[in-house]
Order: C-alpha cells, then sequence, then structure tokens
C-alpha cells in the first residue's frame, strides 16, 4: 500500500491529470488564456475535489452502490455553487474570466473519477491527499499552460494583476492564435509529447 | 424493500443538508454579489454614459417602483444638481434578453448614451449590435425621435448581419424611453 506522502505526490508527476490522465480537458483548454485565469481555474477545482473527496470518503459506508453516483453528484455540485457564490462575491473578476467553467466544474470528469476510483474505497485522510495532490497537479499543469500561452500570445505574464510583466519591447507582435483555441491544442498537443518523453 | 428505503433516506438526507447549507451561504453572499455586479457589471456603462458628473455615481442611486417592477435610477449631479438619470430597460435580441442602461438628459430631454449591460448575442454576430460603434448613434438623440432601424421608419443605423439585435437594443430603448416621465418625477422629487 501506498504512504501517504506517496498518496500525494502522485498526482504532481505520476498522474498529473490533463498530461498523464489526459483527464479534464475540456477545462483545461478553454481557461488557460493567460496564468492568472489558469491558476484561478486550479485553485477551485483544488476546493471542489478535497471537498468531495472528503465528504465521500466519510459517507463511503452509507452511500447504497446503486444510488452512489447521484449522491456524489450531489455532493460535487453543492461545492462547485458555493465557490461560483464565493468568487462572484469576492473576485468577481476571476468569475468573469472563467464563465461558464465553473458550473462545468461539477461534470469535470476528474472530480467523479476520484471520487469513484478513490475516496469511496479509501479513508478520509488518504482521500484528502489524493484531492489534494491531484488538484495540485491539475493547477500546477494549468498554471503552465496558460503562462505559456500568454507569453507567446500577449508578450505578457500574470496579466491582470498588479504585477503584470511585459516581457518583450514594444516591438513584439504576439503569436495571437496562441490565446484562441488552436493554441491551447498545440501546447496541449506539445506538452503530452514532452511528458511522454520525459517518461516517469 | 430495506435496500430501497435506505437508498431514498440516504439521497434524500443528502440532498437536504446540501440544499439547505446552499441557501444559507446564497444569502450570506447576497448582499455583496449585488454589490460588485453594480461595480463591475454596471458601474463601468453609467460612468461612461453619464460621464461629466461629478458625484459618487454607485452611491447615488435610488429604487424606484413603477407597476410592482423595481427599477434602480443612478442619478448623474454637476454641482449638487441633478443633470442626468440611467436606468436599465429590457429588450430582445437575437439570442433572447438582453439589458440596456440608458442615460437620458434632463435639461435637453435628449438622451446621453446607452450601453448594453448584459445580452445573449452570437458573439463577433450579434455582438457587434452591443458595442460602442452601435450605441453610440443613440448619443444626443432626442427623446422624441423614433427608436427603430431605418427599415421599420425609425432613426438608426442598424448594423449588417444583426439586425435583430439592432432592432432588440432600439426596443429596449424605446421602453426605457417610454418610462423615463414616471422615472423622472419619482427620482427628482425625493
Amino acid at each position: 500500500m501506498a504512504t501517504l506522502t506517496q498518496e500525494f505526490t502522485k498526482g504532481l508527476w505520476k498522474e498529473i491529470p490533463p498530461f498523464r490522465l489526459v483527464l479534464g480537458i475540456c477545462a483545461a483548454l478553454a481557461v488557460t488564456k493567460s496564468m492568472l485565469d489558469g491558476f484561478g481555474m486550479g485553485v477551485a477545482l483544488i476546493f471542489v475535489l478535497v471537498c468531495s473527496n472528503v465528504i465521500i470518503s466519510m459517507l463511503r459506508n452509507v452511500i447504497p452502490k446503486k444510488v452512489r453516483l447521484a449522491c456524489y453528484i450531489v455532493v460535487i455540485a453543492t461545492f462547485v455553487v458555493i465557490v461560483e457564490l464565493i468568487t462572484q462575491a469576492y473576485v468577481y473578476s476571476l468569475y468573469e474570466a472563467l464563465g461558464i467553467f465553473i458550473p462545468l466544474i461539477v461534470v469535470n470528469c476528474i472530480i467523479l473519477g476520484r471520487a469513484e476510483a478513490f475516496a469511496s474505497k479509501k479513508p478520509v485522510l488518504r482521500s484528502l491527499l489524493d484531492g489534494l495532490g491531484i488538484g495540485v497537479g491539475y493547477m500546477l499543469a494549468l498554471v503552465v499552460l496558460g503562462g505559456f500561452r500568454e507569453v507567446l500570445g500577449r508578450g505578457t505574464l500574470l496579466a491582470g494583476s498588479q504585477y503584470v510583466v511585459h516581457l518583450f519591447g514594444p516591438a513584439f507582435k504576439p503569436f495571437a492564435f496562441m490565446v484562441e483555441a488552436p493554441g491551447a491544442f498545440i501546447c496541449l498537443g506539445l506538452m503530452l509529447g514532452i511528458m511522454n518523453i520525459l517518461g516517469d | 424493500m430495506k435496500e430501497y428505503i435506505k437508498m431514498i433516506v440516504v439521497l434524500s438526507v443528502i440532498s437536504a443538508v446540501c440544499g439547505f447549507g446552499l441557501a444559507g451561504i446564497r444569502s450570506l453572499t447576497k448582499e455583496r454579489i449585488e454589490e460588485q455586479k453594480l461595480l463591475y457589471v454596471e458601474g463601468p456603462v453609467v460612468k461612461k454614459i453619464l460621464a461629466g458628473s461629478t458625484n459618487d455615481l454607485i452611491k447615488d442611486r435610488k429604487e424606484i417602483v413603477i407597476n410592482k417592477t423595481k427599477h434602480i435610477v443612478f442619478i448623474g449631479k454637476k454641482n449638487g444638481k441633478p443633470w442626468a438619470l440611467a436606468y436599465e430597460a429590457e429588450g430582445t435580441g437575437f439570442g433572447g434578453e438582453m439589458s440596456v442602461m440608458i442615460g437620458v438628459d434632463l435639461i435637453n430631454d435628449t438622451l446621453t448614451g446607452i450601453g448594453v449591460t448584459s445580452n445573449k448575442e452570437t458573439p463577433g454576430v450579434g455582438s457587434r449590435a452591443t458595442e460602442d460603434t452601435f450605441t453610440n448613434e443613440f448619443k444626443n438623440k432626442d427623446l422624441n425621435a423614433v427608436f427603430k432601424i431605418k427599415p421599420d421608419g425609425g432613426v438608426i443605423d442598424a448594423v449588417t448581419g444583426a439586425t435583430i439585435a439592432s432592432r432588440g437594443v432600439c426596443g429596449a430603448v424605446q421602453k426605457g424611453v417610454s418610462m423615463f416621465k414616471e422615472i423622472k418625477k419619482q427620482a427628482v422629487k425625493q
């Protein structure tokens, strides 16, 4: 059986969701227009994943097998709505940038996947670490993707915050397509390739 | 049989707990969300169409009830005297409901400008009727003007390829203008 540290660290490299498991791609492609948006989506997902993993693990002996998916979805949806309300109330700019992708966390296959494959079978502490690890891995992946696309597509880093850095001079003509949909696919493809070369 | 009862009970209890929890959080954040919307959605539009006002536009707003519907009216003041009002009116575009903030000059009875605050138009097509190049057409128009697109006998040039959205914006402005007298009466007297 894996040690507690391994439960956490596997999400960071061995099972990093978008690059290894190739899960949660829809949101990963759509929101990584800038590093900060990727980071915000990552934080939202960490919150939902950790909370739902803990609750589902706590209830794993109570929930009858036949209605388990309905129960999981109710729990997940609750936390997603909490995230939605809180971002709307306290970080409105992020709420606008992420738009429809916050409610869509409900159907993010990473979360239901972890609930079904992990939290429903393992004790609470392990589920918490698993959720945290996978969530942080997802966030890191989004930050890398978002950063890469932002640098090439806009020539900036951390746009949208007060620490925005302009990397190149005014003569720099950004590759605008990098912040559009095709850029997302190209970047993700490159990342998958690199991860496969690097191996475990 | 026992299994079925357990299924029903567990799922109901989980749903009920989640529902109550969410209701609680919703009521905790409701006020703050409304404030944020005023600040980020309506605020910038109001500031643009009531440009030149010297007061805090978001703070100097009033709630007015006409035919049991609530309207939020923003009052633009110059040197402490109200000179223009801004409020929202709804229209229907191609994609559905749209909200248009309209600003009315109290002294000259003209529009100070309009701005679309929410819409469901197709990005790049109908959405062009929500952009400045179109909405600027309404600036300084007399309140008695016919706010319709030209093919319908009005004075507004519709955006090519976005006729229905243009009509929607015009409809909202017309509706807003028709409410003006009542709104003025209530907003200024208090």
